[in-house]
């Protein structure tokens, strides 16, 4: 225990001296850091005794004390070629990258956009709209009963924010490129997300985790969306951080009447990633979809943690989240779904299925339905598997080879997931993803 | 062709087949019969090479190689093709793929150059039209909520694809009606030739109506207790498998 302690002090320490070092720079986000920074003090690092953390061991991320990256020190520049690889060439897109959590123009791109459309990094915001920013930033993603959120919170520095006024369209996809470059220390990255949809508006975002090397950092990101009413907003989360990372993730997602949000979320990466992802119908009519893909191998361990409140009538929610496990990796899928009193009309439909491709992977999963009105439809069922011998002999029967077979299957059942995406580059950059996986 | 001798096989500790013997010469037509539980649908699996059996004794040559050593895989791509008698269906996975693969898989086995999209275009509608199969069947997953008589006509599609040298028809006219048998037959007819045998394994005498077989066989308690020409398939649907069965249960007594 005073381990974590230390843990603890350690991460106020690193916030006093960052605030040492604000000479002067403080504006209303900074109040908020400190309010955060009280709440981390109180609160408690998560472990197994906490229902919500009860398959998810964070002990291997407590063991370092990651260092806060420091904001006043300038990122090495990096050639355009080496996040080649990382990029969706051949789609028109707006690109905003991040090294480290530090926004790098150099590298970025943003597209001509609509009037009074804003996309750009967080911490130009801050000082250049500083109203629209005060009025959602940190009001989603509660800090006062998460730590990794007070973290988050405290440390406020960069990440993204997109703001669409009403009757607005972004036309092309953000991408929103997070990369990792961490030769040196063991880092803090952390970057912080908000997506404000007006009314009738409409934007497609991918947010984007990976790093250049196998190294030892962990991200603990905070996004938070707003949907207003009749706002259509697709969300892609493409995790792909290192091996030996750490991923900690929280999504809020508040939608207004008639709105529609769409999330994928695809991940590969990581030594442990956790995602806490909650969204709510805060009126009528909302959509959301939530569909996701896991794949996992070594010692990996993936968890979703996410919640649907249908807090009114006439909603509809989906959710499928596919895992394919491999070796000793585990999975945890718990997945509630909500429908209050008030909420009639509700359709609710909860899906995760999972295949095991070792003796020694393991899933824990927990599709949890919690209703209390009494006209709605709603459904929910989770399947762990092995890849079907039937299909496999009727492959092979064809003159297909077990490697082949096999990879086939594996595909088959990733298929559904990465179809429902709707831009194709990011289908095939997934396709490309899952070859390399299985053809070996 | 293939040369079955005294060939013993279980599941799960049953012993299914109890030594069969059996040699097809090229370009011949067999016939399998035999009531419900005979083996005949064994026979079929274990010489498609299902991992599930298990062959306790005798030997299967297949063009002169050991085809019990031989992977599944590895017998469709030396030529052995099983028409299932119940299809598997495989979500995600669409017709075309499937065949696209297996064909080349079984082109690089035998050194020859992979299709291209275009080549492989054309053969498949091509083999499409001998089944009479709709091209809308293409682009679905294998076999996933395809009608009765479709699972079968697709069989026969894939095998019209890929061209085997022993194709082994487990039942493929159980549940079709006499339009849909009579196209399946017809398929099967267009794509025999003087290289080529046909095992067709059937409950019924109708199918061999329009395949005509060679040579028929009657499966009983695992064992072939009669073979003759195709006029024996009309004297079992005459008198019954009863027949055939208390003629051997009568040999069994009196041995």
């Amino acid at each position: 225990m005073d381990k974590i302690l230390d843990l603890k002090n350690w991460y106020i320490q690193k916030f006093e001296h960052l605030e040492r070092n604000l000479n002067g720079d403080s504006n209303t986000i900074h109040s908020l850091r400190r309010d955060a920074i009280s709440y981390f003090s109180d609160l408690k690092f998560p472990s197994l005794k906490d229902e919500d953390w009860k398959y998810t061991n964070i002990d291997p991320l407590l063991k370092y004390n990651f260092k806060p990256v420091d904001p006043k020190k300038k990122i090495a520049p990096i050639q355009p070629e080496k996040i080649q690889k990382f990029l969706f060439d051949k789609m028109e897109h707006s690109l905003l990258v991040f090294i480290n959590g530090h926004y790098s123009e150099e590298l970025s791109n943003i597209q001509d956009l609509p009037k009074d459309v804003i996309v750009s990094n967080i911490a130009s915001a801050i000082s250049n709209h500083s109203s629209i920013v005060k009025k959602h930033f940190g009001q989603y993603a509660d800090y006062k009963n998460h730590i990794f959120t007070a973290l988050s919170t405290a440390f406020i520095k960069d990440g993204v924010f997109v703001y669409i006024p009403d009757g607005k369209i972004i036309e092309h996809p953000i991408h929103v490129l997070f990369l990792s470059d961490c030769k040196e220390e063991k880092l803090l990255i952390q970057p912080r997300n908000l997506f404000v949809a007006g009314k009738n508006s409409q934007a497609t975002i991918i947010e984007h985790y990976t790093s250049f090397e196998d190294c030892t950092y962990f991200t603990n990101t905070v996004t938070e969306v707003v949907a207003d009413e009749n706002a259509i907003v697709d969300h892609i989360k493409l995790q792909e951080e290192s091996k030996n990372a750490f991923h900690i993730a929280r999504m809020e997602v508040d939608q207004e009447r008639n709105s529609n949000f769409t999330s994928h979320l695809i991940s590969t990466g990581g030594d442990i990633s956790r995602n806490d992802f909650n969204t709510r119908f805060n009126n009528e009519g909302g959509e959301c979809i939530l569909n996701g893909l896991f794949l996992t191998t070594g010692t990996q361990l993936f968890d979703i943690h996410s919640m649907i409140d249908h807090a009114k009538p006439h909603c509809n929610s989906h959710e499928h989240y596919k895992g394919i496990l491999d070796d000793k990796s585990r999975g945890v899928f718990n997945g509630k779904v909500m429908v209050r009193k008030d909420a009639q009309k509700t359709n609710a439909f909860q899906e995760n299925n999972n295949i095991i491709l070792s003796d020694s992977a393991l899933i824990n999963t927990k599709p949890q339905l919690e209703i209390f009105a009494d006209d709605v439809k709603c459904s929910h069922g989770a399947t762990i598997g092995q890849l079907d011998s039937e299909a496999m002999f009727y492959l092979k029967s064809r003159g297909i080879g077990e490697e082949t077979a096999r990879t086939i299957l594996i595909r088959a059942f990733a298929s559904d997931v990465i179809k429902s995406i709707k831009i194709n580059e990011v289908r095939n950059y997934l396709e490309e993803i899952l070859n390399k996986r299985f053809n070996s | 062709m293939l040369e079955i001798k005294n060939l013993h096989a279980n599941i799960e500790g049953k012993e299914i087949l109890k030594g069969i013997n059996l040699k097809i010469n090229k370009g011949e037509v067999h016939a399998i019969m035999g009531p419900n539980g005979s083996g005949k649908s064994t026979l079929a699996q274990v010489l498609a090479g299902r991992e599930e059996y298990e062959v306790t004794e005798g030997e299967v040559l297949y063009q002169g190689q050991n085809l019990l050593e031989m992977k599944p895989e590895d017998r469709a791509r030396a030529g052995i093709f099983l028409a299932f008698q119940y299809p598997v269906e495989i979500p995600g996975v669409s017709n075309t793929n499937l065949l696209k693969t297996a064909l080349n898989e079984i082109r690089k086995y035998r050194g020859e150059e992979e299709l291209d999209a275009m080549e492989f275009l054309s053969l498949i509608k091509k083999r499409m039209q001998l089944v009479e199969l709709d091209k809308t069947l293409l682009s679905r997953s294998v076999n996933e909520g395809f009608s009765g008589g479709e699972k079968k006509r697709n069989e026969i599609f894939q095998m019209a694809v890929l061209e085997p040298k022993l194709a082994i028809l487990d039942e493929t006219d159980s549940g079709l009606d006499i339009d849909a048998l009579r196209i399946v037959a017809n398929g099967v007819n267009k794509l025999k030739n003087s290289e080529s045998s046909t095992i067709v394994v059937t409950h019924y005498q109708r199918l061999l109506n329009y395949i005509i077989p060679d040579f028929v066989h009657v499966l009983y308690k695992g064992k072939i207790i009669k073979s003759g020409g195709k006029e024996l398939a009309l004297e079992l649907e005459d008198k019954g498998y009863d027949w055939v069965k208390d003629h051997i249960d009568e040999v069994v007594e009196q041995g």
